[in-house]
């Protein structure tokens, strides 16, 4: 059997789907973040992964600045994480509700 | 044959650690399984001759990134919280099953319907450019074609970081004394 392209486009999408059902599942905010990790990676190694199907360099610049977002996001979205439990230390993702207003 | 091989025993590394992220119910292990996966991706980047993502993959990712969730977990103490039990509702649960199965249908779909999705075709131009390697090939487009994006993303960490500062930041005893009895209105 021949490893193709398509191969690793399906494995992606499983991560994908693996990332979004734990997004779903889980309430805990630091699990919920990794899950987004997941999804992102899934989409960075379908990018390469076309990248080398059409024999362009651009899929992998794409990922590149996936890379420097996801840094942003995570270290963003962990600051609001520690700000949460600093204030409420058993809190889960539903707590959050009071940001209604 | 060998291309088989490393491609099954990294995938199986991939899935393997992408099911211990959600199931773990220990945010410590949820930590490791995810480095297991990045990983398993940079195996699969270095089989698609990305190798200076391969390389970022392992530095950014399992070295800072993670690292800095398990310095979270730490500080925040967390690790053995009993909060983290806590089940998924059920209509967690319901958009979780829906998610999953519309993800696997249309997965399965395009598997089964799109011309040579699983098997056949080779790759259609091999490696990317051979005169040149990897590397010098990302740059010329990231440092040419893309260079204001660069740019961009640099003001983007240096905002990330001051948003990081001061949301993590414990307030002062000054602004603490001024909230005074009024606990959840400064924060």
């Amino acid at each position: 059997m021949e490893v193709t392209e398509s191969w690793y486009l399906v494995l992606g999408a499983l991560l994908f789907i693996i990332g979004g059902t734990g997004l779903l599942i889980r309430r805990n905010p630091l699990v919920m973040l990794m899950c987004v990790e997941l999804m992102l990676n899934g989409v960075n190694l379908t990018f390469v992964a076309f990248s080398r199907m059409f024999s362009d360099i651009r899929g992998q610049t794409v990922v590149f600045f996936v890379l420097v977002v996801a840094a942003a996001e995570v270290v963003v979205g962990l600051g609001l994480v520690v700000a949460i439990l600093r204030r409420q230390p058993e809190a889960t993702a539903d707590d959050l509700n009071v940001l209604k207003g | 044959m060998v291309d088989t091989i490393v491609f099954i025993v990294a995938a199986v590394i991939c899935l393997s650690g992408a099911f211990g992220v959600i199931l773990a119910r220990n945010p410590v292990h949820a930590a490791l399984m995810l480095v297991m996966t990045l990983f398993g991706i940079a195996v699969q980047f270095v089989a698609l001759e990305a190798h200076f993502l391969a390389a970022v993959q392992v530095i950014v990712y399992a070295g800072a990134i993670v690292v800095l969730f398990l310095f979270v977990i730490m500080l925040l103490g967390i690790d053995v919280s009993q909060s983290l039990e806590i089940g998924a509702m059920q209509s967690q649960k319901i958009a979780a099953f829906g998610f999953s199965g519309a993800g696997l249908a249309i997965l399965g779909f395009l598997v089964n319907r799109v011309d040579n999705a699983a098997t056949g075709r080779p790759p259609v131009g091999g490696a990317i450019n051979d005169r040149t390697t990897n590397v010098s090939q990302l740059a010329g487009t990231l440092f040419d074609d893309y260079v204001y994006a660069f740019e961009l993303t640099s003001v983007l960490l240096v905002i990330a970081v001051i948003g990081a500062v001061v949301l993590a930041r414990k307030p002062t005893r000054a602004q603490v004394e001024a909230g005074g009895e009024s606990e959840g209105s400064d924060a």
